[in-house]
């Protein structure tokens, strides 16, 4: 069955939408991240514009992340004090990278920044995770305990920063400058690349600031939430390209995959869930990478300028 | 079959005794208009022709040719080459397509290089790599211009916006002839000129041109122009709905 998309302008199988967007809503439940990274680049595959991909998605990121944020609000697995502090340092970081984004589109390299953004951030970020939850895996085996306990008065230097705060959900007292940091870098990324960051969020703050992971992803889709709704709105009003067909058809499917994807997150051991995380990231890397380093078959290529649209 | 019929009548109503020597030619689509609704997925036109002669029209040695060329609305189009750069594969260079119309068909009875030399089909814009080829011969002295512009027509013609069916035009009799012309759903909204011409021998006879357009209509043209006109309120009314489907399935799926 196919349905006609009135701001992408071209007709699309339902079936397709909804198949994939139920299983970017599973991984999305599974790891409290948006979602974003994995479907915009689906549907560019599927030959609707960028800029339509990018917004729509953004729409169906905000809808998705609200269902998970009630579940996790109910399970009490959400720190709103946090995420108020996340949500700020996320604004300011938006901000900063609209201007940056903008800037580079002047200059005319904005694909290759952003290729190139995606292949070196995937690649560390899910490197890093990779190594780090194999040496777990290996010292479950040898019989030791799977990660140095957390002990009072061991805390990186950075958690004794001034500003401390106290953040009773997350069980962290903490300075609230490295958290605003961290918050302010996921949004110049997210905004640069068109992303909710909360692939970057989620292991950001369990690695930095040892917040249990339950909490963490509950609070990672509270920042989205906030953030996508904002680019959601932005986007309709600045670029016109959110297509209502479309964000609706992906919701549908998102937010039943994110069920599952929910339920499916309770029965995962934190170790497991870190390896399927750290390879999820590190494929989208290498198939950014591939793109990049192999000599293509078409080396022309085709654009409409969104302006002239 | 009636439509044809119908059609056929109106053409030959349109004869007139003129005093003219040379062929004339009579078109017509089989619609002006093509209607985008929530269902769409493309849509085929039928452009209907009659050549027109009289008993003082000179007798031709060979027979009639006839070429049709449909152009879509223009875009900017910008075609870029991805080079090396150390290890990696980056767009480099790009060039700019001013005015390019974004579908391009091209249909002829039999194939143009049959019909007439290939410097009668540049001279005359005739075929998909000479349709929008700047006049002037100096382009062809610049070849990375030619490269970029071969690419382009290569590339609009894998995505189906492109096309050149060199059997595309029946002749019904020895004067009446029709094309069927299919406009896939990815072409876009705008209006569309038909260009037809009649050849013999190589030589350009008559030409007529007709036109017809792609537009949205009933949902999705009120929700196109929604959210060009209310902008904020369709982003906030969109948001919403997510926001509002996101707690609809947190409340079905609810299990505690």
């Amino acid at each position: 069955m196919q349905i006609y998309l009135p701001i992408a302008e071209l007709p699309i199988s339902v079936l397709t939408v909804l198949g994939l967007s139920g299983a970017v809503g599973f991984i999305s439940g599974l790891f409290g991240v948006g979602g974003g990274f994995l479907l915009t680049p689906l549907l560019i595959f599927l030959d609707i514009p960028p800029a339509v991909a990018v917004a729509t998605v953004a729409a169906q990121v905000a809808g998705s992340s609200m269902t998970g944020v009630l579940t996790y609000l109910r399970r009490k697995a959400l720190d709103l004090k946090l995420g108020g502090v996340l949500v700020t340092g996320g604004i300011v970081g938006t901000v900063l990278g609209v201007l940056f984004f903008n800037a580079m589109r002047r200059l005319g390299q904005l694909e290759l920044v952003i290729t190139l953004s995606y292949v070196t951030l995937f690649s560390i970020i899910g490197g890093l995770m990779l190594y780090d939850a194999l040496r777990a895996m290996l010292r479950v085996r040898a019989g030791k305990p799977a990660r140095l306990k957390r002990r009072g008065g061991m805390h990186p230097w950075w958690m004794g920063l001034p500003f401390r705060q106290r953040f009773y959900r997350s069980g962290l007292y903490c300075s609230v400058l490295p958290i605003a940091l961290l918050a302010i870098v996921i949004g110049f990324i997210g905004a640069v690349l068109g992303v909710g960051g909360g692939f970057i969020l989620v292991p950001g703050l369990i690695y930095f600031f040892r917040i249990p992971p339950a909490v963490v992803v509950g609070t990672s889709l509270f920042q989205i939430l906030v953030t996508m709704t904002g680019a959601t709105v932005l986007h309709a009003v600045t670029n016109q390209s959110v297509d209502i067909v479309l964000a609706v058809l992906l919701l549908l499917g998102g937010v039943i995959g994110a069920q599952f994807g929910g339920r499916a997150a309770r029965n995962l051991n934190v170790e497991s869930f870190r390896l399927l995380l750290a390879l999820l990231i590190l494929s989208v890397g290498l198939r950014f990478a591939i793109e990049l380093f192999i000599p293509p078959n078409e080396p022309f290529s085709v654009v409409v300028p969104e302006s002239a649209r | 079959m009636k439509r044809l019929l119908v059609l056929l009548a109106l053409l030959a109503a349109g004869l007139c005794p003129a005093g003219a020597r040379a062929e004339a030619l009579i078109a017509a689509m089989s619609s002006h208009q093509i209607q985008i609704t929530s269902n769409y997925t493309g849509s085929q036109l039928t452009v209907f022709g009659l050549v027109e002669r009289d008993g003082r029209t000179v007798a031709r040695g060979d027979p009639y040719d006839i070429i049709i060329t449909v152009r879509g609305p223009r875009r900017m189009l910008l075609v870029r080459e991805k080079e090396r750069l150390g290890p990696i594969w980056i767009n480099r260079t790009q060039r700019r397509f001013p005015d390019n119309p974004v579908f391009l068909l091209v249909a002829s009875n039999r194939p143009i290089s049959e019909m007439m030399s290939l410097e009668t089909a540049q001279r005359d814009r005739i075929g998909l790599a000479n349709a929008e080829r700047p006049s002037g011969s100096w382009v062809d002295l610049d070849p990375s211009s030619r490269r970029f512009r071969e690419s382009l027509v290569r590339i609009m013609q894998a995505k189906d916006l492109y096309g050149y069916a060199e059997r595309g035009v029946t002749f019904l009799s020895n004067a009446l002839f029709s094309a069927p012309v299919e406009i896939p759903a990815t072409a876009p909204t705008g209006s569309y000129t038909v260009d037809i011409v009649l050849y013999s021998g190589g030589v350009p006879l008559a030409r007529q041109q007709t036109n017809f357009e792609v537009i949205k209509t009933g949902i999705e043209q009120r929700l196109a122009s929604g959210a060009y006109d209310w902008a904020l309120l369709y982003g906030l009314a969109t948001v919403l709905l997510a926001l509002f489907l996101g707690w609809g399935a947190s409340v079905i799926f609810r299990r505690d």
